[in-house]
């Protein structure tokens, strides 16, 4: 029988899915030992959260907190860099640093048989990395090295003077890398300090996700890191989330770049913090905004108008006020274009055009009939189990969030959007060609 | 690893592979058709990733754009082109696959209908912005049109990158489209795999009836370029925005999946896997003539090259650079790897193939490598012999690989900053790229 062209066919009932149970064991030194179980493919994986990002940062010494991430793979114990390596790769560990703002996220897949030993590996890095002067300074090399390559990068130069025009002198102010100056002013007994203050045990998460037991999983992170004793200072450094944040102010910021094919856009403000009530309906709106393909902004700019290859805006989620952006790179004779439909777009949706019923549903459905995809890994399981970590969550976090976003209205949409989206309070930055993209000034 | 799969060929020559996987209530729908920019003529280039684009924009009897009806399922979907084959997927909850499957078989059969000169101009443009965006505006993003322009003639079908030329897409005519989707989009040229929560039944079902009714399409002649060996060492140089001069050296290597591949993905490993691999030890670690070095065998179906990136630390020079990788390629030409490193490098390998099959769907997930196989080979169960050819390999065979496909025959690229062509390696010859 032939399809029926007529129409497209409705779904079904919706699947039965439920988030994989979290259990929690507290070790004696106070590292947290959280597990799930996930067992489709032999792979393990283990995410250690270590509440020290680069918002803990010294004033005077931006990049502390990755550099000091950065070498916790150059040798640890009684391994040099290239030992510990070797045997990583031995286990077909692959491992993954992350520094962001508010935390140093360390990540490990292996194969399911090298659990013990990887957990092990990764333990004595946390602990007892060696942060040697030689490795520091051939570390601190590359890093200077890449700052110099991003200087021609677009998208880092923007990043870069947005972050810094959205936050001043606030812990959030900077990009994790750091600069020059301050890399090049950096002993290495610093990154000691940094280590033995900032990464106590008490503030770190190890959550694991792979085969077998819950039971056997904790053990494993227990043998391996029950005993790291730390010895914190008595200086552990603010909450970055307490800190107050300069007042948003409309500004334009064009960063030259002669004969340039684009322009690197960023556009927004200061946003809401990761604990804000207004989180569900937050992500939601940003849904119907900018924040997927069929969205407002992405469809006007892209699919309309043809000036980019694609646009997106995203609220940042943070412990403290994260940012809200909008990013594209747009061709240069439509920058202006672009940057007036961005505004007015950002306008609408909270005044002449609000969110429709329509939109509503279009914007919520990866949240919650597309939730069950974002969990199919352990890596995946893992990263969302962080963010209990990392945000003081509810326990019941993840089995709460799909009936928060279906009681959501499009009034709460709207509502939203005028209180956390100030088109008269624009940071908008430009690395472009000026002249060719029609920019006065 | 076991991936059971079940496979039957509709009378329309379209293949349907379908793997159960219930451990999460999501399904993979991923739809490979046997066309890429190999298939593209000099002077038209760019034009099948073009064409990718057209297929999101709407067909005959949903004339709108294609993401929305899936996103509003929940869905998440994709596509990309690269010189061999062109991919689409959706990843869809359990309940919406017969969706994804209807508006996959309308745009195989029904898209030019609703095809419009708007909707090329408009992705055109888009199109235009993907090009200046990761190619024009990006450092070094010239490279890889250097590098593919010298490593093979004029009319080889691999003498151009997938993005094409801006004006062969500026001059690309909507006729172009229509002869294209004609001549390739077809079900006989086209593979589905469908992975996740579904049964085999309900999955065949579902395939019979949306595809089943589509007229085959004609055979598609495949591609036999000539063979052109290159002639001892080619030297170019670009110059381009960037602080750092950066060498790129390419080599002629075997085909994907043709004797020596997997030797040579794990040469490359050997070299430059890590931290412990022999170029990025010698090259960062001890000497550090260079700021970052990668080393790849990229594999495609007429042919492969193999290549070596390093980019120079301030105040050292490309020769130097150049200088201390020949001494590691001498090493594993003379002596090869030895067993440790080859124990390491083959765990790697085992670790990466894994993870690529974590997923049902998207790029790379069991789906894609269900359609690959299936594809290139004619074997979509290929998993555990693909893994064999890795495990299979010894030293010797690494050494061996090495001194055949890595010898003086190579392209040396030198990128260096505006007006430093001193930089570059002696005798470079500037080349042309926009």
């Amino acid at each position: 029988m032939p399809a029926d062209r007529s129409r497209l066919p409705r779904p079904g009932p919706e699947p039965a899915w439920a988030f994989p149970e979290i259990r929690r064991r507290r070790l004696s030194n106070g590292v947290d030992a959280w597990t799930a179980v996930h067992g489709e493919v032999p792979l393990f994986s283990v995410l250690v959260v270590v509440r020290a990002g680069a918002a803990y940062d010294p004033a005077d010494r931006p990049g502390l907190a990755a550099i000091t991430g950065d070498l916790l793979d150059e040798g640890c114990g009684e391994l040099d860099a290239l030992a510990l390596h070797e045997a990583l790769g031995r286990l077909g560990a692959q491992l993954d640093t992350e520094v962001g703002a508010d935390a140093t996220l360390v990540g490990l897949t292996t194969l399911e048989r090298s659990q013990a030993p990887a957990m092990a590996l990764l333990a004595k890095m946390l602990a007892s990395p060696r942060l040697e002067t030689a490795d520091f300074e051939r570390v601190r090399d590359l890093r200077l090295n890449r700052l110099l390559q991003l200087r021609d990068m677009p998208p880092a130069v923007a990043e870069r003077v947005f972050t810094e025009r959205l936050y001043g002198a606030h812990p959030y102010g900077h990009l994790p890398i750091g600069t020059e100056e301050s890399l090049r002013a950096m002993d290495p007994e610093a990154l000691r300090a940094f280590h033995r203050e900032m990464y106590d045990p008490a503030r770190v998460t190890v959550i694991a996700v792979g085969d077998g037991s819950h039971e056997a999983l904790a053990d494993t992170i227990e043998i391996a890191f029950g005993g790291w004793q730390g010895e914190p200072g008595d200086h552990v450094q603010p909450d970055p989330a307490t800190l107050p944040i300069p007042p948003a102010e409309a500004d334009l910021v064009v960063v030259p770049r002669e004969a340039a094919p684009q322009s690197e856009l960023r556009i927004g403000h200061v946003g809401a913090a990761r604990s804000s009530s207004d989180y569900h309906a937050l992500v939601t709106l940003n849904l119907v905004l900018g924040g997927q393909f069929v969205s407002r902004i992405n469809s006007n700019l892209r699919e309309r108008k043809g000036y980019t290859y694609g646009a997106r805006t995203s609220f940042e989620f943070r412990r403290g006020r994260g940012p809200f952006v909008l990013h594209a790179s747009v061709q240069s004779d439509a920058t202006a274009d672009a940057v007036r439909e961005v505004i007015s777009e950002f306008q609408a949706i909270r005044d002449d055009r609000p969110v429709t019923q329509e939109e509503l549903e279009l914007g919520r459905a990866p949240l919650t009939r597309g939730y069950p995809r974002g969990f199919e890994t352990a890596e995946q399981i893992a990263r969302a189990i962080a963010q209990i970590a990392l945000y003081d969550l509810a326990d019941d976090y993840f089995t709460t969030f799909v009936p928060k976003v279906l009681a959501l209205t499009p009034e709460d949409l709207t509502r939203a959007a005028v209180k956390h989206i100030d088109p008269e309070r624009l940071a908008i930055v430009i690395v472009g060609d000026g002249k060719a993209a029609g920019l006065k000034g | 690893m076991q991936i059971p799969f079940t496979h039957q060929t509709l009378a329309n020559g379209l293949d349907v592979i379908v793997h159960e996987d219930r451990d999460c209530p999501i399904v993979a729908v991923n739809l490979w058709y046997h066309v890429g920019s190999k298939n593209e003529q000099p002077g038209r280039t760019g034009f099948a990733h073009l064409f990718e684009h057209l297929m999101f924009e709407g067909s005959q009897h949903y004339d709108s754009g294609f993401f929305r009806p899936l996103q509003e399922v929940g869905g998440s979907l994709n596509g990309s082109t690269n010189a061999d084959r062109t991919n689409y997927w959706e990843v869809v909850p359990s309940n919406a696959l017969e969706l994804a499957l209807w508006m996959e078989s309308d745009r195989m059969g029904y898209l030019l209908p609703a095809l419009t000169e708007a909707k090329f101009e408009n992705q055109r443009n888009v199109v235009l912005n993907e090009r200046r965006q990761n190619y024009e505006n990006r450092p070094y993003g010239f490279a890889g049109m250097s590098l593919v322009a010298a490593l093979y003639p004029p009319d080889h079908p691999y003498h151009w990158m997938t993005i094409g030329a801006a004006e062969d897409l500026k001059a690309a005519r909507l006729d172009d489209v229509r002869e294209f989707f004609q001549a390739y989009y077809r079900p006989r040229n086209a593979s589905l795999a469908l992975a996740g929560d579904i049964t085999a039944e309900q999955a065949f079902a579902l395939a019979h009836e949306y595809f089943g009714d589509l007229e085959p399409g004609p055979e598609v002649p495949p591609v036999h370029p000539r063979r052109t060996p290159l002639q001892g060492e080619t030297r170019i140089l670009l110059e381009d925005r960037v602080e750092l001069p950066r060498l790129y050296l390419a080599w002629h290597s075997p085909a994907l999946f043709a004797a020596d591949d997997a030797e040579l993905d794990l040469v490359a490993e050997v070299l430059a896997g890590g931290k412990t691999s022999r170029l990025y030890r010698s090259l960062v670690y001890d000497q550090r003539v260079a700021t970052e070095v990668a080393a790849s065998q990229g594999s495609r179906e007429l042919g492969s090259f193999f290549q070596i990136v390093a980019t120079a630390a301030p105040g050292r020079t490309l020769a130097e650079v150049e200088q201390s990788v020949a001494t590691e390629l001498a090493g594993i030409r003379g002596d090869g790897p030895s067993p440790a490193e080859l124990e390491r490098c083959l765990a790697q390998a085992e670790a990466h193939f894994l993870h690529r099959l974590q997923t049902v769907g998207g790029f790379g997930g069991k789906s894609d490598q269900l359609n690959a196989y299936n594809v290139y080979l004619g074997t979509p169960g290929y998993f555990d012999e693909d893994l064999a050819r890795y495990r299979r390999a010894q030293p010797e065979d690494l050494r061996r690989a090495a001194n055949t496909w890595l010898g003086p025959a190579r392209v040396a690229l030198s990128v260096v900053p505006r007006g430093r062509k001193e930089l570059a390696l002696e005798g470079s010859r500037p080349v042309d790229v926009s």
